[in-house]
């Protein structure tokens, strides 16, 4: 069928399935809008800033494990997206990424509002095209989705020029992709399989190490067949949170620089690793020399770039998280003898026991982490926790009881301060039966506190919960630890009226200052079922701890801090 | 910690606008060394063939294939181990040096002159990039006026 190449954008989003896109529009995407305007297929949700739309792009997402759409003009439409899009990158969130450029006669001019889209997203993206001919659209759009949601998901990125999009051309969409140069490999070596089975059968002190790719991989449930039939225990990473489930006897919590004693220690004494979808992060592993001696490493990834980059992998398995684990469960069967890791459980079970993850009460101040456990025992499993970046974040990976994948969605690669209110506008587009939480910061929230607006607008509630420590708290944590405390331009004394700043935009707020206060608007906020913002007034110095000082040992963590 | 090693590549990618590109950016942004990059067109095909010289440790080289390879547009990546490997030199001298010692010179390094103008001559070398940099170091009592390398290419034997 012949049609313009805007209206081709339409018609693959279709058949894509693509259900949300979210955007803003401008000059060189205006074709495409018009062609918006006239269908019915899938909902526009117009955030008030590029990045956002990004961002809820991501989080809607992560939350669904489809594709996510965000559609965005040349130019400055386009750099407003890169932070997401960059944030998309380092996280392997499929997205498709579509932007407007200036007609083809004018690109290399320095034309008005024209950027060098595809050279910026070169190298943030899976893989990115700049469409000269509208002939080209249906497979560029179809290999864009198949990229994004294949092998290592990640954001594709197709820009547009205008012209193009008045362009008419024939539009089948019926052609497979045909990518001779992209073929993931997706089920792993069968041999290396049962060498990895034979290591861990003679192992002592296994230790299963999960990352994002067994959620990207939707490998939760064989990950957890295989850790119960086995009896080996596991440590979280930071994106893997949710994986095994709070109350499974086998998770030892989350590990690396604000890991658990446990979790820490588990892996420090470890003489096998299993490493699933998990990629040996600085944050993760701290000091390299010092990292996991005594271990050998089985390594399984999707992405063959993974293994071996930081940590040498003796057992090296590209493939499939979800494939990979299925067959080690089959192999494992009567073969690997739980018995076995009895002492190791126990000697993990001493070190939970030695130093918990905790906090001190104290009277008359509310503690952030008492927030998050808080949250936790009244939604639990009811609510999606996005959360933005800083001690906030860490707190709620360290004391939300998540209980199943995609519950989780936070910024971990880039660590993007706000992220988290339009990442959670749409996981609530993605998941309209769950409550959708923002747990933020009095920093980070302003970074995209425009977005008021749209939640108002398209009904997509979110609740922000701040925890307000009037500081960068992050940040100050560091200048306390390591900066003789110098607080170089971390105080955030000044604050907006956050009631009155969320009714002017249609949503309630609520000032807290003690416990009950808190429960009472999280239940009011919920039973309203609108965009709110809950104010919590923390105690302004508290530290996220345990802590591995950058570049440090795993195992030598700062347990506790006593400000004098 | 590591030795560095001199490792020669051979890249096999789609032949599209920004595809050189995308293998340059990936050598900068991750900080891998690019001591010579060719590149052409394979004849009758969509596929461009790079030959590109690097140097790492065993580990950095390792990263180098398994990324190129990661790139979408690239068929296939080669770490060649054995093989044949030239690289071109084009010299050009003041047509007052001495004709004949630059002619026997350049033919020891599998060269010759290709072209002598009014002031000057311009001589021109095939060889191993190694002896090509001996020429190189040979011929400066010639007092050369310009010098091009057109970096290596290399064939597996
Ligand atoms: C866009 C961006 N700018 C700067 C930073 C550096 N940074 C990391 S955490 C942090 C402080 C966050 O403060 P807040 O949101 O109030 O959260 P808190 O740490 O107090 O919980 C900053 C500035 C960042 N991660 N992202």
């Amino acid at each position: 069928m012949q049609m313009s190449g805007a209206q081709m954008v339409i018609e693959a989003l279709k058949h894509e399935g693509v259900d949300t896109v979210f955007g803003y529009p401008g000059g060189a995407i205006m074709n495409v809008y018009d062609e918006i305007y006239k269908q019915n297929d899938f909902q526009h949700i117009l955030t008030r800033h590029e990045q956002a739309a990004v961002h809820a792009a991501e989080g809607y997402a992560k939350v669904t494990g489809k594709v996510g759409v965000a559609m965005v003009t040349s130019g400055p439409g386009f750099t407003n997206a890169v932070t997401g899009i960059a944030d998309a990158y380092m996280d392997s969130i499929p997205l498709v990424v579509i932007s407007g450029q200036v007609p083809m006669s004018l690109i290399g001019t320095d034309a008005f509002q024209e950027i060098d889209s595809v050279g910026i997203s070169r190298s943030c993206t899976k893989h990115n095209y700049l469409v000269t001919d509208a002939a080209d659209l249906p497979r560029v759009l179809k290999e864009a989705f198949y990229l994004a949601a294949t092998g290592r998901p990640g954001p594709v990125h197709v820009d547009i020029p205008k012209d193009v999009t008045a362009q008419i051309a024939e539009f089948d969409y019926s052609r497979p992709v045909e990518m001779e140069t992209y073929k993931p490999t997706t089920k792993g070596n069968a041999r290396q399989i049962k060498k990895a089975i034979d290591a861990i059968a003679a192992a002592k002190r296994p230790l299963l190490y999960l990352g994002g790719g067994v959620i990207n991989a939707n490998a939760a449930d064989e990950v957890r067949a295989f850790a119960k039939l086995t009896g080996i225990p596991a440590v979280e990473t930071f994106m893997a949170r949710g994986t095994m489930g709070a109350d499974n006897p086998l998770v030892i919590s989350m590990l690396g620089m604000h890991g658990s004693y446990a979790a820490n220690m588990a892996m420090s004494e470890t003489d096998l690793i299993i490493g699933l979808g998990a990629r040996f992060d600085d944050r993760v592993t701290g000091k390299l020399s010092e990292f996991a001696k005594n271990a050998d490493v089985i390594h399984v990834d999707i992405d063959p770039a993974s293994i071996s980059k930081l940590v040498n992998a003796e057992y090296p398995i590209v493939g499939d998280v979800k494939y990979v684990v299925e067959e080690m469960s089959a192999l494992a069967k009567g073969k690997i003898d739980a018995e076995r890791y009895a002492p190791w459980l126990e000697t993990i079970e001493h070190f939970n026991k030695l130093h918990p993850l905790g906090y001190e009460e104290e009277p008359g101040v509310i503690k952030p982490q008492w927030v998050i456990e808080r949250i936790g025992q009244l939604l639990g499993e009811k609510a999606n926790i996005s959360t933005d970046v800083g001690q906030h974040q860490m707190w709620t990976a360290q004391f939300y009881p998540f209980s199943r994948p995609r519950q989780f969605i936070s910024s971990g690669g880039l660590g993007t301060m706000g992220f988290g209110f339009p990442a959670a506008m749409g996981v609530k587009r993605g998941d309209m039966e769950r409550v959708s939480i923002n747990v933020t910061g009095d920093g980070s929230i302003l970074m995209n506190i425009q977005e008021l607006m749209t939640s108002v607008e398209y009904k997509l509630p979110v609740i922000n919960v701040i925890l307000n420590n009037h500081f960068l708290g992050m940040v100050r944590q560091w200048q306390t630890l390591f900066y003789d405390k110098r607080y170089s331009e971390t105080d955030l004394s000044m604050q907006p009226n956050w009631v009155g700043l969320v009714e002017s935009f249609g949503g309630v707020g609520y000032n807290v200052e003690t416990k009950e206060e808190f429960d009472a608007a999280l239940k009011d906020a919920v039973e309203k079922n609108v965009v709110a913002m809950i104010n919590v007034n923390v105690s302004r110095f508290e530290n996220v701890l345990p802590m591995v000082p950058a570049g440090g040992s795993l195992f030598n963590m700062m347990l506790e801090y006593k400000d004098k | 910690m590591m030795e560095n090693e001199r490792r020669v590549v051979s890249v096999i990618l789609q032949n599209e606008a920004s595809a050189l590109s995308r293998i340059t950016d990936l050598f900068s942004a991750r900080g891998y060394n690019i001591e010579s990059l060719t590149v052409a067109p394979i004849p009758e095909s969509k596929y461009s063939r790079l030959t590109i010289a690097t140097s790492g440790s065993v580990r950095v080289i390792e990263q180098i294939i398994k990324q190129l390879h990661k790139l979408i547009p690239v068929l296939r990546v080669y770490e060649h181990a054995d093989l044949v490997e030239k690289e071109m030199a084009m010299v050009k001298f003041p047509i007052t040096e001495n004709l004949s010692d630059i002619e026997t010179l350049s033919k020891a390094y599998n060269g010759k002159i290709v072209n002598v103008g009014n002031d000057m001559l311009i001589a021109m070398v095939a060889d191993e990039p190694k002896r090509v940099s001996h020429y190189l170091e040979a011929v400066k009592r010639f007092n050369p006026k310009e010098i091009v390398r057109s970096g290596t290419v290399a064939l597996e034997r």
